[in-house]
């Protein structure tokens, strides 16, 4: 028996204004996947993120989260199902008021009744897991980048989401942190149980964690596949977008008149 | 030329309606603070801890200010009242403009500065950096969380401070007038407590820092978590904070003045 559909994202559509950004999207994700959603900038990508955690609402179509169709919920039980998801923003986004530790029990002092002792224990297991137990102590203005995405991950998994969704994780980091937090993605995927999306551009370090792909380009669903079908994909745009092609599909140059009438050569010669 | 005109009268007209609608907005926000102020009077931690950023940071600006300011009116009031050969009012000059006037409105303005504005920073910078969409994310309002405990900080801080800026600015006038000038001591104080009344002066002082209190805060948090998460959108929101707080200030007192003491002697 294949696993549970855990997300289901049905003829989905969003505009700003009038302007299109996601147009007819089709997805679905089970448990226990880590699924990469992949696109140029502003191809929608971190929109999809927000529809599917009830942030937007779209224009058409719907998200289904274990079950409930996300936008049709009440902020009370748009909040309860929050509580199930768990968001890795670009930077972390850690509270710069708060230490680590208290950023990673922060969710546990809001939304449950555990004693202090069981808290602390809890916030050690968990910062264990992504390497920094030994940090709890430090402030968020004392971490690096990888480090304050660790962080960060440990805050998400911290009430044991059923998913956790990730916006652009890989960004700015060196190589052993990149490699750091794409491993720790998949090991805490696998060991929770959980649903992973990550919406990245990097797609060597994605592609060896993730168990399906999507590319996202003009508001709709380019391609998908797994790893492999995707890196052996002779679409174009497949193609351009993994091997980083400087001109394809998505053209190096941006729309303009041609060259020798913005450089004026026809009068020139005429 | 008449397109110009046009095009003014637009530009004025969509100024109006955009002023109106974020007055609104405005309102609709500090309403939304006031219902979700639960969590702060449940958890009366959260405010403690920002009645230490606002109210006790506050502090030392406000009593080294209302010193001075003490120490120039009993300096200013002497200078006058001798000529008059009446030296010993001093006292109830430096005591009743403070109390009834320059107490709550100057430490008002002082707080807009240094708490309004790092309020509208701190909550500005919150959002800029994701930290209000991820708490929102953990199912936390940061509304309920973030923004009403720095607004029943404010308000709760802002009595005591222009209280404190009234002693020690009468202190202040003690100093001077007393102290290096010579002032009978006794006429100082005796004629202070004849001349200020509580109900007419210390009361409507109380009422006064209160409301300045309630339109800095709520001008202070609204900026801050209406203001575009860039760096200009937070420099921005801090000026317009200090900037409409303190019109907002000088406004309200003299409403509340014409009111307060109107009919008085």
């Amino acid at each position: 028996m294949p696993p549970e559909v855990l997300i289901e994202v049905n003829d989905l559509s969003f505009s700003y204004d009038t302007r299109p950004i996601l147009k007819g999207i089709d997805m679905s994700m089970r448990r226990g996947q880590v699924v990469a959603i992949m696109g140029g900038s502003g191809s929608g990508k971190t929109t999809l993120l927000r529809l599917i955690s009830g942030a937007i609402q779209p224009t058409s179509g719907h998200v289904k989260f274990a079950g409930e169709v996300v936008h049709e919920l009440n902020r009370d039980a748009l909040f309860r199902l929050r509580r199930k998801m768990g968001m890795l923003f670009q930077f972390g986004a850690l509270f710069t008021d708060l230490s680590v530790f208290d950023n990673v029990a922060f969710q546990m002092r809001e939304h449950t009744n555990l004693p202090e002792s069981m808290i602390r224990d809890l916030v050690l297991m968990k910062l264990h897991a992504v390497g920094l137990r030994g940090a709890h102590q430090l402030m968020p203005n004392a971490l690096s980048g990888g480090m304050a995405r660790r962080v960060a991950l440990a805050r998400s998994i911290a009430l044991d989401p059923m998913l956790i969704m990730y916006d652009e994780p890989f960004t700015g980091l060196d190589p052993i942190s990149l490699s750091v937090i794409g491993n720790l993605i998949r090991r805490l995927t696998d060991a929770l149980g959980m649903t992973s999306i990550v919406v990245t551009h990097d797609v060597q370090e994605s592609l060896k964690i993730v168990d399906y792909v999507y590319f996202i380009a003009d508001g709709v669903i380019a391609a998908q596949g797994t790893p492999k079908e995707v890196r052996e994909s002779v679409a174009p745009f497949v193609h351009q977008f993994v091997h980083g092609e400087e001109d394809g599909p998505v053209p190096f140059h941006y729309p303009a008149q041609t060259y020798q009438e913005d450089l004026k050569l026809e009068d020139t010669f005429a | 030329m008449p397109r110009r005109i046009v095009s003014a009268v637009q530009h004025i007209g969509h100024r109006v309606i955009e002023s109106i609608w974020r007055l609104g907005y405005a309102s609709r926000f500090f309403i939304l603070v006031l219902l979700k102020s639960g969590t702060s009077l449940r958890r009366f931690g959260l405010v403690m801890r920002e009645l230490y950023f606002t109210g006790v940071l506050s502090l030392i600006i406000i009593v080294v200010s209302g010193l001075f300011v003490g120490m120039v009116l009993g300096l200013q009031g002497y200078e006058t009242l001798q000529k008059y050969g009446s030296e010993s009012a001093v006292g109830t000059l430096v005591a009743l403009s403070l109390v009834r006037e320059l107490g709550p409105v100057v430490a008002a303005l002082l707080f807009a500065s240094r708490a309004g504005s790092a309020i509208t920073a701190e909550i500005g910078l919150m959002k800029a950096t994701e930290q209000l969409a991820a708490m929102g994310m953990m199912a936390v309002d940061p509304v309920a969380r973030v923004v009403a405990p720095r607004f029943w900080a404010g308000v709760i801080s802002m009595p005591f401070l222009a209280a404190i800026f009234s002693v020690m600015g009468v202190f202040g006038g003690y100093l001077v007038t007393v102290v290096f000038i010579g002032v009978d001591e006794g006429s100082f104080w005796s004629q202070m407590q004849s001349a200020v009344d509580f109900r007419f002066d210390i009361l409507n002082g109380f009422i006064k820092s209160c409301f300045f209190g309630v339109a800095v805060t709520a001008i202070a948090v609204f900026e801050g978590y209406d203001a575009p998460p860039t760096a200009e959108g937070v420099s921005g929101a801090t000026t317009r904070t200090v900037v409409t707080s303190s019109l907002v200030i000088l406004g309200l007192d003299f409403i509340l003045t014409a009111f307060m003491f109107r009919g008085v002697s």
